[in-house]
Formats: C-alpha cells, structure tokens, sequence
C-alpha cells in the first residue's frame, strides 16, 4: 500500500513543519515544549514511514528501534523541560 | 587496545551510578575514576598513534544492527583533552561545592556528563551519535541550573529548548539519510553518499541543528546567559567542551562523511557567520561588565575562529596542505578548551571570595588572589594567541592558509578578532592590578588554584610548545 506509506510520511512532514512553526513563534513556556513534542512525533511518523518495505513484507526493524529510543528520549527531555519550567512558575507567581 | 575504548564509556557510567548510590564515597570515587579515565584516554591516544584507528563492535554485533565504537586521531586527541580537563575540574569541584548535600546532587550529573562526551567523541553511527547529543545536552541543562537560582533555571531551560530544537533537526537528518541510503553508518555512508536533493536537505538540516547546539553566532543568544549563571565548574567544561562536541560533529559530517557533497558557496557561509562570532562574541566580551560574561562572550568568538577554517580547508586540495591546516583547527580547539575551562574556574574562585565578579571592582585582586590573577593572564594569552601558545601555532596555521588560497577577508577578520580579544584581557588585568585596597578576606584553596593554574599553562606552554605532536597523531592515526 504505497499510499499508507506516503499519508505517514506526509503527515508526519506536517507535523514537524507545525511544531517547528510554534517553536519558532510562540514565546509561551508550556507552548513551546508542546511544539517540539508535535515535532517529535513528526519524526517519529517519518520513521515509521520509511521503515514500510512493500505489501507482505516485514517492516524494517531499524526504524522502530530508534522510534522507541526516541520516544524515550522524547519523555525525558518534556519531563525536565516541565520541571524547570514549573521551578520558574512556582518562583514567579505574578507572571 | 579495544579496552581503552570501552573502558572509557563504562569508567563513568559505571562511577555515575555508584555515585547516586553511595554518595558518601562519591567524591573519592570521582577522583579514582578521573584518573583511571584519564589512564585509558592516554592508553587510547597511544594505540591510535602506533597502530592506526581503532574499532569495536560491543557484544560481537555488526555495524547496522550493534553499537560500534571507533577512534581515530582526531577523536583520541579530543577525549584526551577531555579526560585532563575534566579531571582538572572535578578536584576543583570538591574544593567548590562546600557542602556535601551539593556535591551529592552534582557528582551522578557530572559523570554522566563525562559518559556522554566519551560516547559521543566514539560513536561510530548516526543514531548513537543523536543518543549521545542528546544524553550530553539533558546532563548539561541540568548541571548548568544546579544552583536554583531564578536566572539559572531560565538561562537553562532556553539552554534545554534550543537543544532539543537542535537534536530534533539532527534527528530528521539521521531518518532522510537511512531512508537514502538504508544504512546509518558513518564510514559506509562516506562511501555511498551522493551528490543529490536527499544529501543535501539531510546535511543542511543536521548542520543546522549542530549549529543552534555549539552557538555559532546569530544561533549564538542562548550560550552567554546559560553559561554565564552556571557554577564555575560548569560554566567551564560547557565553554571548554560541550559545544566542541557539536563542532566536532560538525566537522566530521563536513570533512569525511560529505565531503564529496560541500560546496564552497555553503563553506564560506559557514566562514562568513563564524567572522561574525569573531567581531560580534569579541566586541561583546570586551563590553561585559561581569567577568563571566566576558569569558561566555569570549567563547563565542573563539568558536567563530574554527568556522573559519571551512572555506579554507575546502579551497585546499586534499593531502599535505591540508592535513597542516586541520592540524591549525585541532590545536586552536584544543588550546581554546584548555585555556578556556582554566579561565573559568580562576573566575569562580574570585566570585566565591569577593561575592561578585563585577569587572569595574577587582581592584587590588593581584595582591590578595596573585596565583589566580596569574592563571587569568595565562588564559589571556591563550585567548589573544601569543606566542608561546597554542593559538598561535593554530591561528598561524590559519592566517597562512588563508594567505595560500587568497582569501584574505579571514586575515583581517583574525587580526581584529585577536586585537579585540587584547583588549577584553588587558581590561580585566587593568583592575585587576589598581591599587585600591581589597575589601575581601580572600583565602585561596590550593585545590581550586592549581587547577585553574595547570589547565592555563597547558595552553600556553604544553600545547605551544609540544605543537609539533598534534600534527603527527592526526597523521599516524587516521
């Protein structure tokens, strides 16, 4: 199903194009960290894309080896972001 | 040999857990792995320079499936300096945090730093080369807002988004490339990779993620504040290290695995925005009130100073010529980390002792903090590039090869970069040595100053005068 293979790549373009977008423009702390978590996704469903290797044939385990390493990456990286971020917060509440 | 390889991972991530398990012990721990890590980066050096790169498949696992350790000249020379500098620095560091409840918190984290800068100086592939990256800039951030104060966590949480924004790019560069070329190893991908649209997008992306990672100016903004409200320690293995990390990526994608694909236009790009570091981090050094700013300014420019070797390297027909200047890039690299890093800790020391580091107000520093004041000269000779130090050999190297290609745009940018750069260091030194009476009880720690002390004379008498070697183990060891 070649068109599967491309609605995952393109969205997946989308999505990183989005979170890349509000990363960029938005100066809101929460927002910020949301959008590089969309941008992550993105990649992730690039990978997931390019691990497809034709109908019956198993994907590509490569690609969803570093998918997981990213998600984990990803969850570590939004933890200590909202951590600090809450740090920051919690010592200016008039902000 | 193939131990040094692994030894040097495994050392630290091995010392970083014990050290969150037993932090009573932690400190003595750190020293006895220092040094074990610092035996093994020399054993590695030695290796590479009698037997040629050395290589490693952990477990037994081919490169595509398993992760495979490598290391060449350029990457034994690097964690070398990166093992001294370190080491430098954790005893510093035992002198620094006073109270055993901080060292409990910055030991794990430290080490952990160390794990990654090992790892990444000896990955072999592209998504260990990310996991790495991304295990440096996480035990960055959190190193860098260790004090809690209010302008740390916010320098360090732009520190954190601006990383992640960086590794994310790398990231999309890493998935363009495997879907290319099915493959996300360094050296079979230097052999595959051609000329085309997926070559480039992926090398333009992951160079721009890099590039927000080691602050090449206008990517620059967030360096000067994350590294100026660290703690010193940190503050100096970021300057000195962290962002060498990511120029090294950068130079080795642009030097080996794309070399056919550079073209000189986005070279000199590369060039043009690293004169712009030069002029831009030297005018602001020279502006800063406070003394780490300065030095985070300085780093600025001095990371501006590597990106000029590129349009030079790529003008340079590959052999002789070349093999000299990337000699020039490496000493100026590694005389910057050393002198650096020694700058930052002689500047801790003055803060905790004078309870500021406000530029205007040394006065009388020389006599009550003599041996610090003279680490600082030290680093300032270093960072102008005097002789006998290892700048000068490296901005030598560079002035000639510019002169050799005809550029001489670098020249002038190198000239007024290195009088800018007297200049910021005079300042400090015109306070430094006023008359007035210093207000401060200063007693220094001989564990703080001759750290500080030993780094600086590295860079400017070690490295300026043994020059000669880094040349021949970029040789020997590629």
């Amino acid at each position: 199903m070649l068109t599967t293979q491309w609605l995952y790549a393109l969205s997946g373009c989308l999505l990183l194009a989005l979170g890349l977008r509000s990363a960029l423009l938005h100066p809101a702390l929460l927002q910020r960290i949301l959008a590089i978590n969309v941008m992550g996704s993105g990649v992730f469903m690039l990978l997931i894309a390019i691990a497809y290797r034709g109908p019956g044939m198993p994907p590509d385990p490569i690609p969803h080896a570093l998918v997981l390493t990213g998600i984990v990456v990803a969850v570590s990286a939004t933890a200590l972001a909202l951590a600090l971020a809450r740090r920051l917060t919690r010592e200016q509440p008039h902000d | 040999m193939t131990d040094a390889l692994i030894a040097l991972v495994a050392l630290p991530l091995t010392a970083a857990l014990l050290a969150l398990l037993l932090p009573r012990i932690a400190t003595a721990l750190v020293i006895f792995s220092g040094l074990a890590i610092t035996a093994s980066a020399i054993a590695l050096l030695y290796g590479v320079n009698t037997a040629g790169a050395l290589h490693y498949e952990l477990g037994g696992w081919t490169a595509g499936l398993g992760i495979a350790l490598r290391a060449d000249g350029l990457s034994a020379i690097l964690l070398l300096m990166i093992a001294l500098v370190m080491f430098a620095a954790s005893v510093y560091a035992s002198a620094y945090f006073g109270k055993a409840s901080e060292r409990a918190q910055f030991w794990p984290l430290w080490l952990l730093l160390w794990t990654a800068l090992n790892a990444l100086l000896l990955s072999g592939d592209l998504f260990n080369l990310y996991v790495t990256l991304e295990l440096l800039g996480l035990s960055a951030v959190a190193l860098a807002a260790l004090s809690g104060k209010h302008a740390a966590v916010q320098a360090a949480l732009r520190y954190l988004l601006v990383g992640l924004l960086g590794s994310m790019l790398f990231l999309v560069g890493v998935a363009l490339l495997y879907a290319g070329y099915a493959t996300l190893d360094l050296a079979t991908l230097t052999q595959v990779v051609k000329p085309g649209p997926i070559a480039w997008s992926a090398l333009t992306l992951m160079t721009f993620g890099l590039l927000l990672k080691t602050a090449l100016f206008p990517l620059h903004f967030w360096l000067p504040p994350a590294h100026g409200s660290a703690p010193a320690p940190v503050s100096a293995v970021l300057s000195a290290l962290v962002v060498k990390a990511a120029f090294y990526l950068v130079l080795r994608l642009w030097l080996d695995v794309f070399a056919d694909i550079v073209t000189p236009t986005a070279a000199n790009l590369l060039g043009v925005l690293g004169a712009g570091a030069v002029l831009w981090g030297s005018w602001q050094a020279l502006r800063a009130e406070r003394l780490k700013l300065l030095a985070a300014y300085s780093t600025v420019a001095q990371l501006g100073y590597l990106f000029l070797f590129f349009p030079l390297l790529l003008a340079l027909p590959p052999g002789p010529a070349r093999d000299v200047a990337t000699g020039g890039l490496v000493m100026l690299a590694l005389t910057h980390g050393f002198a650096k890093a020694g700058l930052f800790l002689a500047i801790g020391i003055v803060q905790q002792r004078s309870g500021h580091d406000n530029i205007q107000e040394l006065g009388g520093m020389v006599q009550r903090l003599p041996l610090t004041t003279f680490a600082i000269a030290l680093a300032g000779v270093a960072l102008i590039g005097l002789p006998p130090s290892g700048t000068f050999l490296g901005k030598w190297q560079l002035i000639s090869a510019a002169i050799a290609t005809g550029q001489w745009l670098w020249v002038a940018v190198t000239a007024i970069g290195s009088l800018l750069a007297a200049a910021y260091i005079f300042r400090i030194l015109g306070h430094a040595f006023g008359n007035q009476p210093y207000p401060h009880q200063a007693v220094a720690v001989a564990r703080e100053e001759w750290p500080a002390l030993l780094l600086t004379l590295t860079a400017t008498l070690v490295l300026g005068l043994a020059g000669a070697h880094v040349w021949t183990l970029l040789e020997n060891g590629s």
